[in-house]
């Protein structure tokens, strides 16, 4: 009998008792991951909070129905909808080794992600303009702190999927590489999760 | 020894044989389920198709099955690799995010109501 043969034995052996060793190292990086995202869905739990306790508390001015529009809410999820799914399509081609489909992918990821932090800010603008800015009343201050940690998030995504697509291009698409990416696709992913939240309790409930 | 064996000799602690959580598939199903679901909210929200003061009940419920879609087909909850530690952990937060949110509105509308002439004055 080999060595190899040896340690293959025992490797079998080892799995069959239950006790394989350490968790793989992209199990334990994401399941690291995992615990800040968790963390950061409770700091973002506090701001829901606030906005929950003081959406009423309009202080005179204007109220959610006045001022959010519909429509560009609608255009801003579905873009952020989409580059969910194509940041996912990325991810599972940088995992297969496709690099001009990761590169494609995410640059669609980077385009949407873009386009909704556009629409967002436009949006925050012509607030401003209208007198509607964060210093109006105690809604209006929840909301941008709500709506605001949100779009911050979204743009250091952004900027940190430049540094993902660096990565590969001048590393290549190594295990390291694949699990840094791997805990971008579950920010980005997560991202999407509190927007469900932000576009059902502000927008929503807020223009109903 | 052949490639393969050596890698399998040397290979150390933790090291994974590259084995895929996800594929195209589940991305799509889920992403078609996500767009259904986001739809969903914004006919209930803008039509009277459902009795007016369900509506907040109606979109609560669409929120959480879509965050459910996400966290199974974006996120892979329940088919990752040492999911049991995954789902305990999400179960912790999720326990935590409502005792902050329903924990602060019951306590404030308390404090609103109690508060004669200045919590109800809509200011």
């Amino acid at each position: 009998m080999t060595t190899t043969a040896i340690d293959e034995d025992l490797e079998e052996l080892e799995i069959a008792l239950g006790g394989a060793g350490p968790a793989p190292t992209r199990t334990v990086v994401a399941y690291g991951f995992w615990i800040f995202l968790l963390s950061d869905i409770i700091m973002f739990s506090g701001l829901f909070a606030a906005y929950a306790v003081l959406w009423e508390r309009t202080a005179g001015g204007p109220t959610g129905a006045q001022l959010f529009d519909l429509k560009s809410v609608f255009i801003e999820t579905g873009a952020l909808l989409i580059s969910s799914y194509t940041c996912g399509l990325g991810a599972l081609s940088a995992e297969r080794q496709h690099r001009n489909y990761f590169y494609f992918f995410s640059l669609l990821t980077f385009l949407l992600g873009g386009a909704f932090l556009f629409i967002e800010i436009s949006e925050f603008v012509g607030m401003i303009d209208k007198g509607a800015g964060p210093s109006r009343s105690a809604f209006l201050s929840s909301f941008f702190a709500l709506v605001g940690m949100h779009g911050a998030h979204v743009s250091s995504g952004l900027l940190w999927l430049v540094y993902m697509v660096a990565q590969a291009a001048a590393k290549g698409l190594t295990p390291v590489v694949l699990r840094r990416l791997l805990c971008f696709s579950l920010f980005w992913h997560a991202l999407d999760i509190i927007w469900v939240g932000v576009f059902t309790m502000v927008y929503l409930m807020g223009a109903g | 020894m052949d490639g393969d064996a050596v890698r399998r000799h040397e290979r150390s602690p933790g090291v994974e044989h590259g084995e895929e959580t996800a594929d195209f598939l589940s991305y799509t199903a889920g992403f078609g389920l996500a767009v259904a679901l986001t739809i969903a909210s914004f006919v209930v929200a803008k039509t009277d198709l459902l009795w007016a003061p369900g509506i907040p009940v109606g979109l609560v419920v669409l929120a959480f099955a879509q965050i459910g879609v996400h966290l199974v087909f974006f996120l892979h909850m329940g088919s990752g690799a040492d999911n049991t530690n995954n789902i305990l952990a999400l179960t912790f937060g999720l326990f935590i995010v409502f005792l902050v949110i329903t924990g602060s509105v019951w306590i404030m509308y308390n404090l609103s109501t109690n508060m004669a002439g200045m919590g109800m004055a809509g200011h």
